[in-house]
């Protein structure tokens, strides 16, 4: 195969990379800030101008904390759950579209990983083995609220998973298509959260409960479970599964601008295909300013509570929603 | 290229390592875990057969597989738990009340 | 000749994954194994021109079936198990031999059959992509889809019926 083919998608595989991980890095400040403010603080605001290298300092500080193995954790798992739980996270992006295509250097360059025709079954795949992670956590930690935390955890997500997954289905079903950017090309007369706004709510509940976020981090309740499956862990291994749920935060968010708010689509964007990349990021920035919000207000919902609103109300209400779906669209046409 | 007759030998030793964790182990867990590789070593050989002869109907069987294997763990693993109510292990030698 | 190293590669870790449930000591490996073996199966049906199936195979096997094969061992504590001994002793060496057996005489069916297939040929255009095999699916094989539907449906009861029966749910497998 053409050797520069090979070139541009290792620049863009390792440009997408590194802009996950400085996203997660000021992910983080963003929420310390933003909840700061919904309770009348001020923040971080001692390590750079506004607390702009607070992330930085907190990767100092996490580096240079101590690597502690539990005496009968299981070592190899031990050390194995961070990484399985990080790289689900940084590959899920992939099939996101930032763009349509640019020219660049005389060279047309597309603005997407990949644009492969079961993109959706792609994320709904990766999504669904990011659940290893937690549970082997949990388990090889050797403590039994780090393994209830884990268990919990795996009940969540696959409740949770059937909705997300219905909950995926309209967008599919209008435009006809498996590809995402497709999906993102067929929401150029509207976006699909005008014609699906419960399926769009669902999705939003659904992936903040998958990302185990506020309300739904029964995973790692601390009251509870003395933060459940991450109990044992310390340093760099904790900051590994820091870093999974922001980056995961911010993959939700792509996602979800993708499927119902157009995507890298915005005013002038056929004119000037760059305003592409930087639609996306205003949209996943309102995606992530939502889950932090979500933080700032709601209480954790109970255990029993948690599952009786996946599986008797979220559930049958995007099934019914996908029946309707299917119907409006056999009529119409 | 790959030649199909590859895929086909790669499933037949999943085949035969599946046959022989079922008759080798006693953890009943295990033993279905390897009815499950046994399963999937059968889709391989599915898969490979549906490019040779250009056929999309085997990889549709291989979907049925899958189906009907999800429906295969959710009751055979409820018939272990419930086993483990009584017998508190999961000793396939437990389980030899059956033998006429 | 890239698409050999990838077959290689791949069957590679299949087989010591395979090897790996077989003689695993721990049940946890034992299933982490397995999910091993599933993902390289599923990069070969990539390689097969069968992506939608790859998916599939992810996100049914790996992401489900296996999780919930992992929530029962730690479940019921079931992790390890002393296999030796047991009340047929020969049983263990008889069941390698005859495993050994099964290897032997399957390899020796297909270097006779199968060698004879010949290189896969490139694939027809849109081969298997997901239009294709929904159109299959729901045309042709319409009564098999609707007997797998009322088969899942089967499955789901009798589990509930049997893990949900007493009525202090004891945090049930579903």
């Amino acid at each position: 195969m053409d050797w520069t083919l090979w070139l541009e998608w290792t620049i863009k595989a390792a440009l997408l990379l590194f802009i996950l991980l400085t996203g997660f890095a000021y992910t983080t400040l963003l929420e310390r800030k933003v909840v700061a403010w919904m309770q009348t603080r001020i923040g971080p605001n001692r390590a750079g101008p506004w607390g702009l290298l607070q992330p930085l300092a907190d990767g100092i500080k996490l580096i240079f904390k101590e690597e502690f193995i539990p005496a009968h954790a299981d070592k190899v798992l031990f050390i194995l759950a961070p990484v399985v739980t990080m790289v689900p996270a940084l590959i899920i992006m992939a099939v996101v579209p930032w763009g349509r295509e640019v020219v660049l250097f005389g060279r047309r360059v597309t603005l997407y990983l990949a644009d492969v025709n079961v993109g959706i079954l792609y994320i709904m795949a990766i999504a669904s083995i990011s659940v290893y992670g937690v549970v082997l956590a949990g388990w090889a930690s050797n403590n039994k609220y780090s393994l209830l935390g884990g268990l919990r955890a795996s009940a969540q997500m696959i409740s949770y998973e059937l909705a997300l997954g219905l909950a995926f289905l309209p967008p599919i079903m209008l435009a006809g298509s498996l590809s995402l950017r497709d999906i993102v090309e067929a929401q150029r007369s509207m976006w699909y959260v005008v014609y699906q706004p419960l399926a769009a709510f669902i999705f939003l509940i659904t992936s903040v409960a998958e990302v185990n976020r506020a309300p739904f981090d029964i995973p790692e309740a601390e009251q509870e479970l003395t933060a459940g499956y991450h109990t044992e862990y310390s340093g760099m291994k904790f900051a590994l599964f820091f870093m999974a749920e922001y980056t995961k935060m911010i993959a939700v968010s792509a996602i979800f601008a993708s499927l119902y708010l157009g995507g890298y689509l915005g005013p002038f964007e056929s004119q000037f295909p760059w305003l592409g990349p930087l639609y996306l990021a205003a949209k996943i920035f309102l995606g992530l300013f939502f889950m932090i919000w979500l933080r700032a207000t709601f209480p954790r919902f109970r255990y029993d509570q948690l599952m009786a609103l996946g599986w008797k109300n979220l559930f049958p209400l995007a099934l019914l929603n996908v029946v309707v779906t299917a119907g409006v669209l056999a009529l119409v046409g | 290229m790959v030649p199909t007759s590859f895929y086909v030998f790669l499933a037949a030793l999943l085949f035969a390592i599946g046959v022989t964790g079922v008759l080798f182990r006693r953890n009943t867990l295990i033993i279905y875990m390897s009815i499950e590789l046994m399963l999937n070593a059968a889709n391989l050989a599915f898969v490979a057969f549906a490019r040779q002869f250009q056929d999309v109907a085997g990889q549709l069987f291989v979907f049925f597989v899958i189906t009907v294997a999800a429906a295969e763990v959710a009751v055979g693993l409820a018939i272990i738990v419930t086993i483990f109510h009584t017998k508190h292990s999961v000793d396939i030698d437990a389980m030899r009340e059956l033998r006429g | 000749m890239a698409l050999m190293t990838l077959f290689i590669i791949t069957a590679v870790i299949a087989l010591v994954a395979g090897l790996g449930l077989l003689f695993a000591r721990n049940a946890v490996y034992a299933a982490l194994f397995l999910v091993l073996n599933m993902l390289a199966l599923a990069v070969l049906f990539l390689t097969l021109g069968a992506p939608f199936l790859a998916m599939v195979q992810i996100t049914v096997y790996a992401g489900a079936v296996m999780v919930l094969f992992l929530f029962v061992v730690m479940l019921l504590g079931a992790e390890t198990l002393k296999e030796e001994g047991g009340p047929i002793a020969w049983q263990r060496p008889l069941a390698l031999l005859l495993g050994l057996v099964l290897t032997v005489l399957l390899a020796a069916v297909i270097f006779i059959e199968a060698t004879g297939l010949g290189n896969i040929l490139p694939p027809p255009e849109d081969y298997a992509a997901p239009s294709r095999l929904a159109m299959l699916l729901f045309q042709r094989y319409l009564l098999p889809f609707e007997i797998a539907s009322v088969l899942l449906l089967v499955a789901m009861i009798a589990a509930l019926v049997m893990v949900g029966s007493k009525k202090k749910t004891s945090s049930s497998s579903r």
